[in-house]
């Protein structure tokens, strides 16, 4: 008698695996098995060790806003201005992130509230092409800060990035100096920009929006840095201490204001709005806009 | 090894050498003479009458080409200034009061090193947090006192050392836009060798952009992105073709204003009057920038580089009009 396919299909040593991965994850700093369900509700912070996983922007979002989010930008999707090809093609690249992440780039943003406080918020993830930016990342966080900027509210940016996009080649490049532009504009107007780092944060994005900020902070052991680990130790040859390019070892540098675990990060961000923004002011019109508020 | 150095030995070098013996025993206007001219000329034109993005890389790190400092020598002056303030000095970036064509200005510039020794010093042009401060609190008091700002961009890229990191050098290059973005004054930037990455975008963030003909500006080293995409940094002369980062791809795209043409070989085949076509160029520049009010320049910066990029749109009925 022919096995039924599904459970040939269970027998297949890949789809044990699969699941198991499904449910199980291996922290990367203590090698404890975590079980998926607990990870998650622990904000994806080992439970062991207390290493801080990488979050999908979704999940980030919905740790931090009080109830809707209303995003923008999503209208902006790449192009492939170059023609690019390397192993694969560019698209398919785009192709195979988007399936991935559930993404449609590696930036989301829009608009929410923070324990009341009405903000513009801008996500990274890091799962979309390394969070590399190209010209939709610029795009879609200059486009967040002018539309900030018109209803005057604090803009509060996570940055999670491997640098500029090379597959956009020197249009990526650029989008440093669109961005720098339009922080510098709303800023030199009076309003809040805050930067979070969270892991990692590194080349054209940190030498650009990330540290530009009123306030900079970095979440628990964040890698933050200009030039990759991996190209110092090359150029050197030499091995890098363990903290070096941590959040922990800017803060003792003097490079950021502070280091917050994941679990703090919401209450601490209140706290600095708290200081730095009149709290009567409400959202002007959210709910107004019906296919928006869900 | 440079494949432009190596293709300038043999042939070429054997005929130069011949030429200028002919000249040295002063029989210029000889018909052998013009014979051995001409010939030079065809096979100057043989080797170097169209390059590939890969030669134009090689071009551009020559070691005969010109640096900031040779560009510096046809200044009508200019003072120096040093420091960050803070912490020293970066010979990598000079900067400082400078006269051009009559007129003052503030410059600042990489400046590579013409040999080992002054390579070592000048760290090859690689810039260190402690030089974009440097540069940044120049562009400040540019701003302060209404003088246009020159840039020269020749870097691989910035330094990327431990030292470098420890003083933040993504804080000092992101400043160093940040002070670009909002200074009242033209800036002209030319990119005279190599335009690597965000080290050099940071003294390029300007309202005109100009590219010598041969020099490259690229998001990432051909070799390091060899390395990234096939683990094989040998591999530079592909990602180069990729990259899209000569002259004539920048303008296509925007990002480039104007080329300046380099003589049958490259720049150092005729320095002075090469560098005199660059320095003509910015000077025409800086005219067309120069009555322009800094509310109307910073304006134009900002929708200069807004502009720049390229993405699809999906069409959508709840645009931003739709928003609070
Ligand atoms: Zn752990």
């Amino acid at each position: 008698m022919a096995i039924p396919e599904w459970l040939r299909r269970l027998r297949e040593p890949g789809v044990d695996a699969e699941k198991d991965a499904a449910l199980w994850a291996k922290c990367p700093s203590c090698g404890e098995m975590l079980y998926r369900k607990d990870l998650e509700a622990n904000l994806s912070v080992c439970t062991k060790c207390t290493y801080h996983f990488r979050m999908h922007a979704y999940d980030r979002i919905n740790m931090l806003v009080d109830g809707d989010f209303v995003e923008i930008g999503t209208e902006m999707l790449p192009g492939d201005p170059l023609g690019w090809v390397d192993k694969r093609p560019y698209p398919a690249k785009l192709e195979s992130d988007r399936k991935k992440s559930n993404l449609s780039e590696a930036v989301v943003t829009g608009f929410a509230t923070l324990d009341g406080f009405p903000v513009a918020l801008g996500v990274m993830d890091f799962n979309f092409r390394g969070g590399t930016m190209g010209t939709v990342v610029g795009e879609r966080i200059a486009h967040l800060l002018e539309e900030a900027h018109r209803r005057r509210l604090p803009c509060i940016v996570f940055t999670a990035s491997g640098g500029a996009r090379m597959e956009e080649g020197m249009l990526a490049l650029m989008q440093m100096a669109k961005t720098t532009l339009a922080v510098e504009r709303f800023m030199a107007d009076g309003n809040l920009y805050m930067t979070v780092l969270t892991d990692p944060t590194t080349g054209g994005v940190s030498a650009s929006f990330a540290f530009q900020s009123d306030i900079i902070m970095a979440e628990s052991h964040a890698s933050i840095g200009f030039a990759g680990r991996r190209v110092i130790e090359q150029t050197l040859r030499q091995k890098l201490p363990d903290n070096f390019q941590t959040a922990e070892f800017l803060l003792e540098k003097g490079a950021i204001d502070m280091v917050v675990p994941r679990h703090e990060l919401r209450e601490t961000i209140v706290r600095v709005l708290d200081y730095a923004v009149d709290r009567k002011r409400t959202m002007p019109a959210l709910k107004a806009v019906p296919e928006f508020a869900t | 090894m440079n494949v432009i150095v190596e293709r300038e030995k043999g042939p070429l070098t054997e005929l130069g050498d011949r030429i200028e013996t002919l000249r040295a025993r002063g029989m210029g206007g000889s018909s052998e003479l013009e014979i051995l001219e001409e010939k030079y000329r065809a096979l100057l034109s043989d080797l170097f009458g169209h390059l590939t993005p890969w030669e134009r890389v090689n071009m551009a790190r020559h070691p005969k080409r010109p640096t900031a400092s040779d560009y510096l020598a046809a200044f009508d002056r200019f003072d120096e200034l040093h420091g960050d303030r803070h912490f020293r000095d970066d010979p990598a970036l000079i900067g400082g009061f400078a006269k051009l064509r009559g007129r003052r200005i503030v410059f600042l510039a990489q400046q590579r090193g013409r040999d080992t020794k002054e390579n070592i010093r000048r760290n090859f042009g690689m810039v260190s947090p402690e030089g974009y401060r440097k540069a940044k609190r120049l562009m400040e008091l540019a701003s302060r006192f209404g003088l246009p700002i020159v840039t020269l961009v020749d870097t691989s890229g910035a330094d990327p050392g431990i030292a470098s990191e420890e003083h933040a050098q993504s804080e000092a290059i992101a400043a160093c836009l940040a002070a670009l973005a909002k200074v009242n004054v033209p800036v002209v930037a030319t990119i005279i060798g190599e335009g690597g990455s965000g080290g050099a975008l940071a003294i390029a963030l300007a309202d005109t952009v100009i590219m010598a003909e041969n020099s490259v500006y690229s998001v990432a080293s051909p070799e390091g992105c060899a390395a990234i995409l096939w683990g094989d940094s040998a591999r530079a002369s592909e990602a180069a073709d990729r990259l899209k980062l000569t002259s004539d791809d920048l303008a296509g795209f925007g990002i480039v204003d104007r080329i300046v043409a380099e003589p049958l070989g490259g720049a150092h085949r005729d320095a002075p009057g090469f560098i005199a076509s660059v320095l003509d160029t910015i000077d025409a520049e800086l005219r067309a920038l120069e009555h322009r009010p800094p509310v109307e320049l910073r304006d134009a910066r900002y929708r200069k580089f807004r502009r720049i990029g390229a993405w699809e749109t999906q069409s959508r009925e709840h645009a931003t009009a739709a928003l609070p």
